[in-house]
């Protein structure tokens, strides 16, 4: 589904759950443009991976997720010959000569692929999500190399299996550490950041739609007060959802300084943490609280 | 008759076209130190005959997401954006001898400052762009009138935000019981400020018809870390890599080299499954071993503005390593491990170290003789070829005895030992500092104040190559 303009990407992902910002929407837009990988970048929580999952349900494409971590390495990620079938192969084969055998292991039959593969395999266009790059060593990125300015992937057995399909590639990272200049030249770049408060507030609403507009206005105005404070992990749009729900089924009416010690645990997760903010946060409510008037 | 060109030769203004316009404008993103590479730049003109030319954030966004790659590279390429087109409008303008001094400023006269203000303010508050570029017309044009302005842009800024009584952050209680003003924030304060430099910029450029030379951005992340929370996120961002760093490091060779043993029980068990062919080796795991880190840091006062960063590194160090002891020293030493490791809050840290750490003894000088012998006296049966040790500190001795034989002992027990001075190498040996006495015994010093200092140390003990200046 080729798509027109910004406007159109950014509508088509807003029906689908996502309130994409501008330019989220304008790389999205570009990405399944120019045919070019997208890498994302922003703090935890902000969406980073949620956004190849819309894309994924706003084009009507499969998402294969590829999730990174230390050690990952080309047969998890790639391909890998299955050993033991062609050792099946070898053993029923009895009479057969070497010649016959051996050009017929190293067959698409035996390969068992892993999620790069599958995309670049696939014959339906597809989304692959590379979910933070910034877990792999710098080997592993140097191998992504060839697949993203290429789209193709060379096994020395059978040759060169190229794309016969353009995915759209996704990679995030939360920046824990610097990727490589050849990485992010090949890449878009997008810095996702918490959303203000009007986007959150809509984003909030979108998800848990039966909280009032004035208890959830205050929440998202809590939300961004604990995430001024240096906290080990700062809450997340995620998090904000789940308090709102949390919110509702306690029936609240108002974030009091009891509401708020009671329901504070959905989005500080850390024991030093919870100390600071309700240090903070709580008193300050209470404060609040107890210059209004009464009943 | 349109003004003589104010550049002289052509030549400068460059072929006429977009092209030659953005290349110019990456050029001057080269020149500000952003790697931008003749293949992003033909991404870059991929993506502008994708978007709208007309809407200013779609080009805007483009450009930035195949230029700008890093959230550093974008900070950079946002200032420069609006710099550069900013000059290239007014050059054009100045060209074609394009002028609005008659409507400028409209309505400036018969405003009162009062009224002024508070327009200024409901701007500011509510956040619109548009608004508040008109009202810092206005109050240049208010401020003309008061008297001569400096001549100077940034002079004429802060004093026309002080005449109109602007201040970020809670605004001081109205005198005559008027109602509370609301508290601005200091983020569209900044934007307001932004207006007021541009208006005025565009006045100058008016009136001599000539743009001043450009000038390269402020350094502004080269100087010390001016609050420690500022720039604790970079501080903790460099640590972590160095925490990947020190525990892979060496493990890679060693295990090549050394042959692993094949766990015979596991890989009888594993061949089962190929029908009694063993296809699979299997190994014993290697048990990566935890390095084992002690920090050694000097708090006294010749190192007083760089104590707050070393602070910071100790803390981030802190949140990375389990196995980490920290000691701070000036004429005695004192463990420290239990304060950071109770204490989240990096305010709370220095304050609780400066009060009851009970490092200085009766001058407040450095010791860093009696400093070795008090640190190999307390842990020298815990240092083992395991332990890194990592000295932050001047090695000012103010004249006392540097013990560089008991620093030898220490630097002989511990696998490696790196020292990190907050002085420029230029300055180490000079006056009392013995650099030199304990560089020998160092596996690699260090001049490091900024966390770019820290970055290069990271990767030269990764045995990466280090990071131009």
């Amino acid at each position: 589904m080729p798509d027109g303009s910004v406007a159109e990407v950014k509508d088509s992902l807003a029906a689908v759950g996502y309130l994409a910002d501008e330019p989220a929407a304008l790389v999205s837009f570009l990405a399944q443009r120019l045919e070019k990988p997208v890498l994302v970048e922003g703090p935890a929580g902000v969406g980073k991976t949620e956004l190849a999952k819309a894309l994924a349900r706003s084009t009507g494409r499969e998402l294969i997720r590829l999730q990174c971590y230390e050690g990952l390495d080309e047969a998890k990620a790639l391909y890998e010959w299955n050993y033991r079938k062609q050792l099946l192969r070898i053993q029923a084969g009895g009479e057969d000569g070497w010649e016959d055998v051996h050009g017929d292991i190293f067959d698409q039959e035996f390969l068992l692929e892993r999620p790069l593969l599958q995309a670049i395999a696939s014959p339906e266009p597809v989304v692959l999500l590379i979910d933070e790059i910034d877990k792999t060593d710098q080997e592993f990125e140097a191998m992504l190399l060839e697949l993203l300015s290429d789209f193709q992937i060379t096994i020395p057995e059978l040759g060169e299996v190229a794309a016969t399909t353009m995915p759209i590639v996704v990679l995030t990272s939360n920046n824990s550490r610097e990727l490589t200049e050849a990485l992010k030249r090949r890449c878009l770049y997008l810095w996702l950041d918490y959303p203000d408060l009007e986007r959150e507030l809509e984003i909030v609403r979108l998800h848990a739609p039966e909280l009032p507009e004035a208890l959830a206005r205050r929440m998202v105005e809590v939300i961004r007060m604990v995430r001024d404070l240096d906290l080990k992990k700062p809450p997340s749009i995620a998090e904000s959802i789940d308090w709102a729900r949390t919110l509702l089924l306690m029936g609240a009416e108002d974030i009091d300084s009891e509401t708020f010690a009671q329901s504070m645990s959905i989005i500080v997760k850390h024991r030093t943490d919870i100390e600071l903010v309700s240090e903070r946060v709580g008193v300050k409510l209470a404060a609040a609280e107890s210059l209004r008037p009464q009943g | 008759m349109p003004p003589p060109s104010p550049y002289g030769p052509k030549a400068e203004v460059g072929p006429p076209g977009l092209a030659a316009k953005l290349l110019s404008f990456c050029e001057e993103l080269r020149s500000e130190g952003v790697a931008v590479g003749t293949s992003e730049i033909l991404d870059a003109f991929a993506a502008l005959e994708q978007v709208p030319w007309t809407s200013r954030d779609d080009f805007r966004e483009a450009l930035a997401a195949t230029i700008a790659k890093s959230q550093e590279d974008r900070r950079l390429f946002e200032l420069l954006f609006e710099r550069f087109f900013f000059r290239s409008a007014e050059a054009q303008a100045i060209e074609h001898g394009i002028e609005e001094t008659e409507r400028r400023h409209e309505g400036g006269e018969r405003l009162d400052i009062d009224e002024l203000r508070e327009q200024v303010r409901q701007a500011i508050l509510e956040g619109d762009d548009g608004e508040m570029r008109d009202l810092a017309r206005l109050a240049i044009a208010a401020f003309g009138r008061q008297g001569e302005g400096s001549g100077v842009v940034g002079v004429d800024v802060q004093r026309i935000r002080r005449t109109l009584g602007l201040s970020a952050g809670q605004q001081p209680p109205a005198q005559d019981g008027a109602a509370e003003l609301p508290p601005i924030d200091r983020d569209q304060l900044n934007a307001f400020e932004r207006h007021l430099r541009r208006e005025l910029e565009r006045d100058l450029i008016e009136r001599t018809s000539n743009l001043p030379p450009s000038r390269p951005l402020a350094e502004l992340d080269r100087a010390l870390p001016t609050s420690p929370t500022q720039d604790l996120a970079a501080v903790h961002r460099a640590v972590s890599q160095m925490k990947r760093r020190l525990a892979t490091l060496g493990h890679e060779q060693r295990g090549r080299r050394r042959s692993q043993t094949v766990d015979v029980r596991r890989t009888m068990r594993a061949s089962l499954q190929t029908g009694g062919v063993p296809m699979y080796l299997r190994y014993r795991p290697k048990r990566p071993r935890r390095p084992e880190i002690y920090v050694l840091c000097d708090v006294s006062t010749s190192v007083t503005s760089a104590s707050v960063f070393f602070l910071s590194v100790l803390h981030a160090l802190h949140d990375s390593f389990r196995k980490l002891r920290s000691f701070v020293f000036i004429e005695r030493i004192s463990e420290v491990t239990e304060v950071f490791e109770h204490e989240r809050d990096f305010r709370v840290i220095a304050q609780r170290i400066s009060s009851e750490g009970g490092v200085a003894d009766v001058s407040g000088y450095t010791d860093y003789g009696r400093v070795w012998l008090e640190f190999l006296g307390e842990i020298s049966d815990e240092l083992d070829p395991r332990s890194t040790v990592i000295v932050l500190g001047d090695a000012r001795t103010n004249g006392r005895e540097p013990h560089a034989e008991v620093f030898a002992q220490v630097a002989e027990r511990a696998r490696r030992l790196f020292w990190l001075n907050p002085e420029p190498r230029l300055y180490w040996n000079y006056g009392d500092s013995v650099m030199a006495a304990y560089e020998r015994h160092c596996d690699g010093a260090f001049e490091c104040w900024t966390t770019r200092h820290l970055e290069n140390f990271v990767n030269v003990v990764a045995g990466g190559v280090p990071a131009a200046d």
